[in-house]
């Protein structure tokens, strides 16, 4: 199939709403495989998302799904599958009903058969006859998948899609995502946890404050994610005593002294906490608090944005 | 040129039947089930105990146009495509490629369905309690209440797509524009749907109790020009359905 077919093209996009800018100024091409979209919450990734699904209007820019603008043409549907953020389905009924009924909006040949198969791939069968409402998150979650691929898209958009996935629901979804990517699909997934994405590969678009902050491979994104500065705030029987041996280590790239305690900083998360717990056992210090003071995920997406 | 059957072919037989489900398992169901039984109700207490042979037409008239039929379609209008945007469930129907007028049509026609079941339907058999089925009364009053169920709808779904408050604003339209400019000034009444239907039950009743003051060909055509144009416009408007997204 012609690549344009299953390509999301957005040129010098930005949208506002008054004064407010949401998304400011983004170019991208996402092609055949997996795309995340990773940025912190209120970042613009759901703005993004709806751009390209044509349920908002690009303030300025250009903006494409499959060749064709999304925005006041609902035709694109037919190769463009969407997973919306929002936990509300039509609760009164089954999973079935609710899959076989966007099949049949799809005007499917064979909705019945479109259902079974998009209920099948989720591992929804045994559920399918339930009503949604009895259904927990994570399995409303994957009915909303199983609709949104009964018509077998060549684009799959999903916000958040691993929100209230238990850890095993999580890797299931990764694979099956993984999965349809390989099959030649384009699959483009919002998340704002960084490490809920650690083990996909693909490339990742970061988003931050509306703009286009980094964009690379999973793998790099990765790397630079435990090779960052971690900063722990430590309290001990002795800061001063356990502060003078913790500089002398290489895993160690600075140390302060302050009123709450030692403010450490480290390149190695692994080699700084054996460390410490070594020095503490030979020097016989007794360890109060360890606590990450930098763990904020605008901390983290601010770290890869300025690599 | 279409076949005037066509329209029916811009109905979505999986809308109405999810819009149908939906509207009758809402709690405020309730409130548009338990009108009609009030009139009913309140029916056979007159019919029982009423001495004044003109209260049918004044009774079903007042209360049967002035509020069963205009508030159950509000409940109902209000709600077919209003609920499915406020919960957000909608996103699920528009992400397909069904044409928005065909999902606008649908879901009018689903409302405008369960309107004739719950009011008109009702303001007839009170009529035929007070008059028998075939009295021109219980006919014209049917008739009426036919043209209220479908234009009442065609705004109330509209109010919906305009609106986030579709009840206070076509409260407001009930009361303000119809109920007080409507008694004062004359031309309100030729862009009012309450006026259409008492006028096209009066054209077979013919009874100065309904208050009509249009034509019946003026009603008529009025009715179907404002049902068009608001439809239109509420399917235009529905195609520039927006999402705001998480920045904001």
């Amino acid at each position: 199939m012609n690549p344009e077919a299953r390509s999301i093209e957005l040129r010098n996009v930005s949208r506002w709403y008054g004064n407010v800018v949401a998304v400011n100024d983004v170019s991208m091409t996402v092609g055949a495989g997996i795309t995340g979209l990773l940025g912190p919450n209120g970042a613009g990734k759901t703005t993004l998302l709806n751009l390209m699904a044509g349920f908002l209007p690009p303030s300025r820019g250009e903006l494409t799904v499959g060749g064709r603008p999304s925005w006041r043409n609902p035709g694109v549907f037919s190769t463009l599958g969407l997973v919306p953020e929002r936990d509300s389905v039509y609760a009164f009924l089954s999973g079935y009903d609710f899959v076989r009924s966007t099949a049949r909006l799809h005007r499917l040949p064979d909705p019945d058969a479109a259902a079974r198969r998009a209920i099948g791939i989720l591992e929804m069968t045994e559920a399918q006859d339930r009503r949604i409402a009895t259904y927990s998150k994570g399995m409303r979650q994957r009915i909303k998948v199983a609709a949104a691929l009964v018509h077998d898209p060549q684009v799959l958009l999903l916000d958040e899609p691993f929100n209230g996935m238990d850890p095993r629901q999580r890797l299931q979804m990764m694979d099956l995502l993984e999965q349809m990517a390989a099959e030649g699909r384009t699959i483009l997934f919002s998340s704002h946890i960084l490490e809920e994405v650690e083990r996909m590969s693909g490339t990742i678009q970061v988003i931050v404050g509306g703009r286009l902050a980094a964009s690379g491979d999973f793998r790099a994104i990765r790397r630079l994610m435990t090779s960052r500065p971690h900063v722990f705030l430590v309290r001990s029987s002795a800061d001063r005593v356990l502060g003078a041996a913790l500089i002398g280590r290489p895993a160690v790239t600075g140390v302060e002294l302050t009123a709450r305690g030692l403010q450490v900083r480290t390149s190695d998360f692994g080699a700084f906490s054996r460390e410490l717990a070594g020095l503490c056992r030979d020097g016989d210090i007794r360890l109060r608090e360890v606590l990450p003071s930098d763990e904020s995920l605008e901390s983290v997406f601010s770290y890869l944005v300025a690599s | 040129m279409k076949r005037p059957g066509a329209i029916f072919g811009l109905l979505n037989p999986v809308v109405l039947r999810i819009t149908l489900r939906a509207t009758l398992g809402r709690k405020r169901a309730l409130v548009f089930m338990l009108i009609p039984l009030v009139l009913i109700l309140l029916t056979v207490a007159l019919r029982l105990t009423a001495t004044s042979p003109a209260w049918p037409p004044e009774f079903l008239g007042d209360f049967g146009f002035s509020v069963v039929l205009p508030l159950t379609a509000l409940i109902i209008g209000t709600s077919v495509l209003g609920a499915e945007i406020d919960d957000g469930s909608i996103i699920h129907l528009l992400a397909t490629p069904v044409s928005r007028l065909s999902v606008v049509l649908s879901k009018f026609a689903a409302a405008a369905a369960l309107t004739v079941v719950f009011g008109a339907i009702p303001e007839y058999l009170a009529a035929a309690i007070a008059r028998g089925f075939t009295d021109k009364l219980s006919l014209g009053l049917l008739a009426g209440a036919m043209v209220a169920s479908i234009g009442y709808n065609a705004l109330f779904v509209l109010f919906s797509l305009l609106t986030t408050r579709a009840i206070a604003v076509g409260l407001l339209y009930l009361l303000v524009w119809e109920g007080l400019l409507g008694n004062f000034v004359g031309g309100v009444r030729v862009l009012s749907i309450g006026q259409y239907s008492v006028s096209v039950a009066n054209s077979i009743a013919r009874t100065s109790a309904l208050n009509a003051h249009l034509t019946v060909q003026t009603a008529l055509i009025m009715a179907a020009l404002v049902t068009v144009v608001t439809l239109a416009v509420a399917a235009r408007r529905l195609a520039a359905f927006t999402i705001k997204g998480d920045a904001v």
